[in-house]
């Protein structure tokens, strides 16, 4: 394993991500508090499908692919997800287990907000708890259409 | 094949648009599993007509039938004629099979183009998506050609699968340019793809351009032509000035038979490129 945590005696300035921009002072700083720096090199797994979802991410630099096995044969892209952008809601969702696999394309830098942390942060202020997740229904609506697309295979007709 | 020709009329009688004109196959380049590209000359070695960006030509196999098919080439070269073809049909499957020195026939060049004046003078996005980047290939030349008339060019070129990428060659010379960014996805891909996958439209917000002085060309399977123009007018790029280039089954090429009606309009005659202003609430109905 390369992934490399940063200690973190300050709070990651998780505001600077272009998800919690407009968050409450308050909010940021709880949930900055459960965030840590990570980084992976390329080809190295964030996670796999089945485990345990213990974090939110937010992609500082780098890329990301979001895989899926198969049935068997080997294992398809179905989203890449870059700079800027998010991974996960599994964290949200009972029983928080991945999904995908998520595997570093090249050097990534992200920082991961530990899951348990963040869902009491959300229970503790609905409102910002109602804002965060106004923030990731568009996330998941666009995976949703991807699917949708991937299925209609509009390329082929 | 001559004799079609020399059936023509000559003394300012305007040529039967009925008659395909023969062209020989000079060329023939596989682009992708089931997907080529033919370059065609006439065989009475007259010049093709010249042909704006955006155009399509009625293409005939002779004994099999006649489809209609963008002109892929380069409109400063008009002596090459390209057309990019992909075997999907009895009859694009055909002419998908022909062979260098044999002879289809071409009536053309038919329909609206890529307003490329509407263009000059502003930052320019092209969205393509699998066989939508050959009608756009002309617009691209002509504007590379031109670097000076226009702002930025941003290129988002989406596929099925890495495999299914056309012009691959030339996408990745595009690539090396620091006059034009583009931008590769593809829906789905295997581990050997380091590239991106997703939809086009997720590639908008790396994409630089100045949205209320923007003009842009979109080509594609129409959802994705749909959820491309959405998105733009979302971030600001006034409907009138998004340009789409609308597939139907167009037979006659010439407004006649109706087969292309879309709404109000034929696509062969009025079209294939409209503004999106003009096709907003057609597109969204599923009747039309």
């Amino acid at each position: 394993m390369t992934d490399t945590r940063f200690p973190t005696p300050e709070r990651i300035p998780i505001e600077d991500h272009p998800f919690f921009h407009g968050f409450d002072a308050g909010f940021l700083h709880r949930v900055g508090a459960a965030a840590e720096e990570r980084t992976f090199a390329a080809d190295e797994f964030l996670f796999h499908e089945g485990t345990p979802a213990r974090a939110f991410y937010l992609v500082q630099e780098g890329k990301v692919a979001l895989e899926i096995g198969a049935g068997g044969g080997p294992p398809l892209t179905i989203q890449t997800i870059g700079a800027r952008e998010v991974i996960g809601w599994s964290w949200l969702v009972p029983p928080h287990r991945w999904r995908f696999d998520a595997r570093a394309l090249k050097p990534t830098r992200l920082h991961s907000i530990d899951a348990a942390a963040l869902r009491a942060a959300i229970d503790a202020d609905p409102l910002q708890g109602y804002r965060l997740l106004r923030r990731l229904v568009p996330v998941l609506a666009e995976r949703l259409e991807m699917a949708r697309l991937q299925v209609l295979d509009v390329h082929r007709r | 094949m001559s004799t079609v020709d020399s059936a023509v009329p000559a003394g300012g009688v305007p040529p039967n648009p009925w008659l395909p004109r023969p062209f020989r196959v000079e060329e023939r380049v596989a682009e992708t599993g089931d997907t080529v590209t033919l370059c065609l000359r006439p065989e009475d070695g007259t010049a093709p007509p010249p042909f704006a960006p955006g155009q399509f030509n009625m293409v005939y196999r002779f004994g099999v039938g006649e489809v209609a098919v963008s002109i892929s080439g380069d409109p400063a070269r008009p002596e090459e004629l390209r057309h990019t073809v992909r075997a999907a049909g009895k009859i694009s499957e055909s002419l998908a099979g022909a062979a260098p020195g044999e002879t289809v026939g071409v009536r053309g060049p038919y329909g609206t183009g890529w307003p490329m004046e509407r263009l000059a003078g502003r930052d320019v996005v092209v969205v393509a998506g699998g066989l939508g980047l050959p009608p756009l290939r002309p617009a691209l030349l002509e504007i590379l050609a031109h670097r000076e008339r226009y702002g930025r060019l941003e290129v988002i070129y989406g596929a099925r699968s890495p495999p299914d990428l056309v012009y691959y060659d030339e996408v990745q010379t595009w690539r090396r340019r620091s006059d034009l960014r583009i931008q590769v996805t593809v829906d789905a891909a295997g581990r050997e793809w380091y590239g991106d996958v997703g939809l086009v439209t997720a590639r908008l917000p790396d994409a630089r351009f100045d949205p209320p002085r923007t003009g842009a060309l979109l080509c594609g399977p129409e959802i994705m032509m749909r959820l491309t123009a959405r998105a733009l007018e979302q971030a600001g790029v006034p409907a009138d000035r998004i340009f789409l280039s609308m597939e139907r089954n167009m037979k006659c090429g010439i407004g006649s038979c109706g087969h292309c009606q879309f709404g109000q309009s034929f696509v062969c005659r009025d079209g294939p490129v409209f503004p999106y202003s003009a096709l907003r609430d057609r597109l969204d109905r599923r009747e039309i």
